[in-house]
């Protein structure tokens, strides 16, 4: 039986960003700096889309 | 914006070299994560995503996510298993392990489903990357 996790969800969707903006900024990009770039892009726009969708849900639920 | 990625991918060399390692090196990508890089000697490409893809399908497993059977008879239950399987050699191991039975009652376990079928799906990703290396598309 492998170990057994429970993440909140603002930490799985961080971990989850990071993860794949690694291999987007890869496989998406032609060279190191164009990739460091692309990638830190991606997490940025992830977790400034969390920040959002999550305030916007406050609105709406207020 | 589809546009300006085709032509930041673009380079040099335009017509695709089709040889042995155009096949290999996807194949290789599919079974072993970033395996595909590797042996191309993108050393340090090839080991983040070893890292990142098997992470994202490890956590998904520890989070009690659930691994998709072949026959699971539910067309979205198909079309888990095809991001799963995507993820190549972790998914033969998890079901030989017999991990991923997934917990209903617990919501993370429904985040880590979803992370073992974006690890396969990125798991794709970079095989494809791998094979556009070997055909010289790609640096």
């Amino acid at each position: 039986m492998i170990l057994a996790l429970q993440l909140s969800h603002f930490s799985a969707a961080a971990i989850f960003a990071f993860f794949f903006s690694i291999v987007f900024g890869i496989t998406q990009r032609n060279n190191p700096q164009e990739m460091l770039r692309y990638g830190a892009y991606c997490f940025a726009m992830a977790v400034g889309g969390l920040f959002a969708a999550g305030w916007l849900m406050w609105f709406l639920h207020h | 914006m589809a546009n300006s990625t085709a032509g930041r991918l673009k380079t040099a060399n335009t017509t695709p070299e089709v040889n042995a390692m155009s096949v290999v090196a996807p194949a290789l990508g599919w079974l072993i994560p970033g395996a595909g890089n590797i042996i191309q000697r993108r050393w340090i490409r090839g080991l983040l995503l070893l890292v990142s893809i098997t992470s994202l399908f490890v956590l998904g497993v520890m989070m009690q996510g659930r691994i998709y059977r072949p026959n699971g008879g539910d067309i979205l239950d198909m079309l888990g298993f095809i991001g799963d399987i995507g993820g190549g050699g972790l998914y033969f191991l998890a079901r030989a392990m017999d991990w991923g039975r997934g917990a209903i009652h617990l919501a993370t376990a429904d985040y880590g489903t979803k992370f073992i079928i974006v690890a396969g799906l990125l798991n794709v990703i970079s095989a494809v990357d791998a094979h556009h290396i070997a055909i010289g598309k790609k640096q």
